[in-house]
């Protein structure tokens, strides 16, 4: 019988959602294509396996696309945004480039309208991603600790946590001298031989991809298991715009192959799977008569709400020496002041994880920025004041919704293909200002404690948009949201969002592991409506 | 030295401005960032970013004239000190990329690492001891009632 030219499932984009839900829907043994615009990694080739790996870095393995400038990459104008975007295009997605931090949201962070009267809440709560939350731990393998009394309890399967090594226990000292909480982080990154990926050596450079494999980007946990149980991925291929019918259901995908040719591909339904930038823009692309505002935007929600986690970095400089670059990045974490107090001056809370330290190149330009080190003959002494001697912490605040910060397309700005470019709008709100000032002030407090000489803080981050969420909210009314509760558009109703865009809030921790398991979850609610999908 | 885009000229004045960023120090028995190995790492890292590089020497060539009627290159020590220092006030951009490369070429030299107790190699495939660290120290944290906000 020959083959059906239209596939049953189109993903776009091969990241962390987007692995996920391959590997979900694969079992169902339909025809499954992924369309991703970068390459499968090769982590022989990551930035750690050379000297010159803090250089590639900031060049070709940069955080950001418009340093990079790759092929694969799309160019961001973000002139009118403080924190730039921090993402990777290849298969595994920003998590080839992720720290690796996994913590989960809190029952708290779906509710927070009802809890702080401030923004919406989920349409969805922790109970329900509950269990998605531990298949997702399954699949990605998670060094943690059981009982952290900033959590509900949970049965999720952790190995062993990272060592704490001398930066953790220099903090940890702080932290329990001001009796605040802190607890081994939930980390994506393998304490022990796990589904036969090797374990951890501490190559200190987990932020340009891992070249141990022990870190769960999403092309070395999902996707080996997508691709055996038969999903087909197609790299080099980059998605111009969604095609609708006259009925207007989705029908497939305009794309460029790696030649740049044209090509199209029909599908039953399509999943996207592009990133907080990246889906509203192919949105806001997908123009026709039927959707002029672009597609699924009758809301008019599309690219609106943009969340990162404005980031703060609050350095401690000691006498004594610290792990310095050696290690994964995180070891602890403090939610000692994540739930909203009142008494603050702002509402919801952030994360503190702690930073080991810094590589030499790093340790250089945080002096330069910091005044700490200077050009000319006092470089060496100063540097060596620095050098293997910071350790501290960057705080992960909640940003909070407004419809302000977004996401439109660039009128001349374009990719290498000719598509139009994302522009990103965003300001920094009140509320975010006094929780990152808290978090310096709280930060500076434990780094004297743990026995600083010296602090270096940054806030915002500049370069720290790691985190892209919110441009096409989930919700139960169509008219306030995007997608429903269970991440079908409300205009199209074959076409389904699985990435951060469908985040209500950002909560004040690392999204990734909630974006996989909202991909799981939703993937789980398209299996179980098969026969009344489109209903 | 290994091929570059770059010219003569414009080689030259960044590896004065890399000296003066980072100079030799017999203190710690270190090269200068102006050393012709370290240029090599520096020069060919600063290939991708040529355009915005001869923007920046081009800014310092004006202030050099400007301020004392030659090119940056053809200035002696103490005029170039003050030409850098009116080129970083003015051009903080330019500077701080030209820093930026000087750093990342300089800190991957063997002398370098060296010197700083490190093994001169990449990270992988060797990797890192890290100790595993007093665990005790997470008693106090385990005895606290949890306290995260109930949603009912």
């Amino acid at each position: 019988m020959p083959e059906d030219p239209i596939v049953d499932v189109l993903i776009i984009g091969a990241g962390a959602s987007g692995a996920a839900m391959a590997w979900s829907l694969a079992d169902t043994r339909m025809h499954i294509v992924c369309l991703e615009q970068g390459g499968l990694m090769n982590p022989l080739e990551y930035p750690s396996t050379g000297r010159d790996w803090e250089a590639r870095a900031q060049g070709d393995m940069s955080i950001s696309p418009n340093q990079r400038n790759l092929p694969s990459d799309y160019p961001i104008n973000e002139d009118d945004s403080p924190i730039k975007v921090a993402n990777f295009n290849g298969v595994g997605g920003g998590t080839v480039l992720y720290a690796g931090h996994y913590p989960r949201f809190h029952p708290s962070d779906f509710r927070v309208k009802s809890l702080d009267g401030v923004a919406d809440d989920w349409p969805i709560d922790y109970d329900d991603l509950a269990p998605y939350y531990g298949e997702n731990d399954r699949m990605t393998g998670v060094a943690g600790l059981a009982g952290d009394p900033a959590y509900p309890r949970d049965n999720a399967h952790r190995l062993p946590p990272l060592p704490l090594g001398k930066s953790g226990q220099i903090l940890a000292k702080g932290f329990n001298k001001l009796d605040w909480h802190w607890w081994p982080s939930d980390t994506a990154i393998i304490t022990e031989d796990y589904d036969g990926r090797a374990k951890c050596i501490n190559l200190g450079a987990c932020g340009s991809g891992c070249a141990q494999g022990a870190k769960g980007s999403a092309d070395v946990t999902y996707w080996p298991h997508a691709l055996r149980a038969g999903v087909e991925l197609r790299t080099r291929c980059r998605v111009r715009e969604i095609t609708v019918g006259e009925d207007g259901m989705a029908t497939g995908a305009i794309y460029y192959d790696g030649n740049g040719d044209e090509q199209e591909v029909k599908a039953h339904v399509v999943v996207m799977a592009c990133n907080g930038i990246g889906t509203p823009r192919l949105l806001l692309n997908s123009k026709s008569e039927q959707f002029p505002d672009g597609l699924a935007n009758s809301s008019g929600l599309v690219g609106k709400n943009l969340m990162f986690h404005p980031y703060t970095s609050i350095m401690g400089v000691f006498e004594e020496e610290t792990d310095g670059y050696a290690g994964p990045h995180k070891a602890i974490r403090s939610q000692q002041f994540y739930e909203t107090d009142a008494d603050r001056g702002y509402v919801r809370g952030y994360t503190m994880e702690i930073q080991r330290g810094h590589a030499p190149v790093r340790t250089a330009l945080s002096g330069f920025r910091n005044g700490r080190i200077p050009w000319g003959a006092d470089h060496h002494t100063a540097f060596r004041r620095l050098y293997n001697c910071m350790a501290g912490m960057v705080a992960v605040c909640e940003d909070l919704p407004e419809e302000h910060n977004r996401v439109t397309l660039d009128p001349d700005l374009m990719d290498g293909n000719g598509i139009p470019a994302p522009k990103i709008s965003y300001t920094l709100s009140d509320n975010s200002r006094k929780m990152m000032d808290h978090a310096v002030a709280r930060a500076s407090e434990i780094l004297t404690a743990a026995g600083a000489v010296d602090i270096l803080s940054e806030a915002p981050i500049p370069w720290g948009g790691w985190h892209l969420m919110g441009t096409a909210r989930m919700g139960s009314d169509p008219e306030r949201s995007v997608v429903n509760e269970w991440g079908r558009s409300h205009d199209v109703k074959n076409l389904f969002i699985v990435d951060g865009s469908i985040f209500v809030t950002s909560a004040g921790v690392n999204p990734t592991s909630t974006i996989q398991a909202l991909a799981l979850y939703v993937a789980d609610q398209m299996k179980s409506r098969l026969a009344n999908l489109f209903d | 030295m290994t091929e570059t885009t770059f010219t003569e000229t414009e080689a030259r004045a960044l590896t004065i401005l890399a000296d003066m960023i980072v100079p030799a120090s017999d203190e710690y028995g270190v090269p200068g960032a102006g050393d012709p190995a370290i240029m090599d790492n520096i020069l060919a890292d600063a290939e991708r970013h040529r355009a915005r590089i001869i923007a920046a020497l081009s800014a310092l060539d004006d202030i050099a004239r400007k301020e004392h009627g030659a090119v940056f290159t053809d200035l002696d020590p103490a005029q170039r000190d003050s030409v850098a220092e009116t080129f970083r006030a003015a051009h903080a951009a330019g500077a701080d990329l030209i820093a930026n490369l000087t750093v990342q070429g300089y800190y991957r030299d063997d002398r370098v690492m060296t010197s700083l107790g490190m093994e001169p190699r990449p990270p992988h495939p060797k990797g890192y001891e890290v100790e595993q660290g007093d665990w005790s120290l997470l008693d106090p944290v385990r005895q606290r009632e949890a306290f995260y906000r109930e949603t009912e």
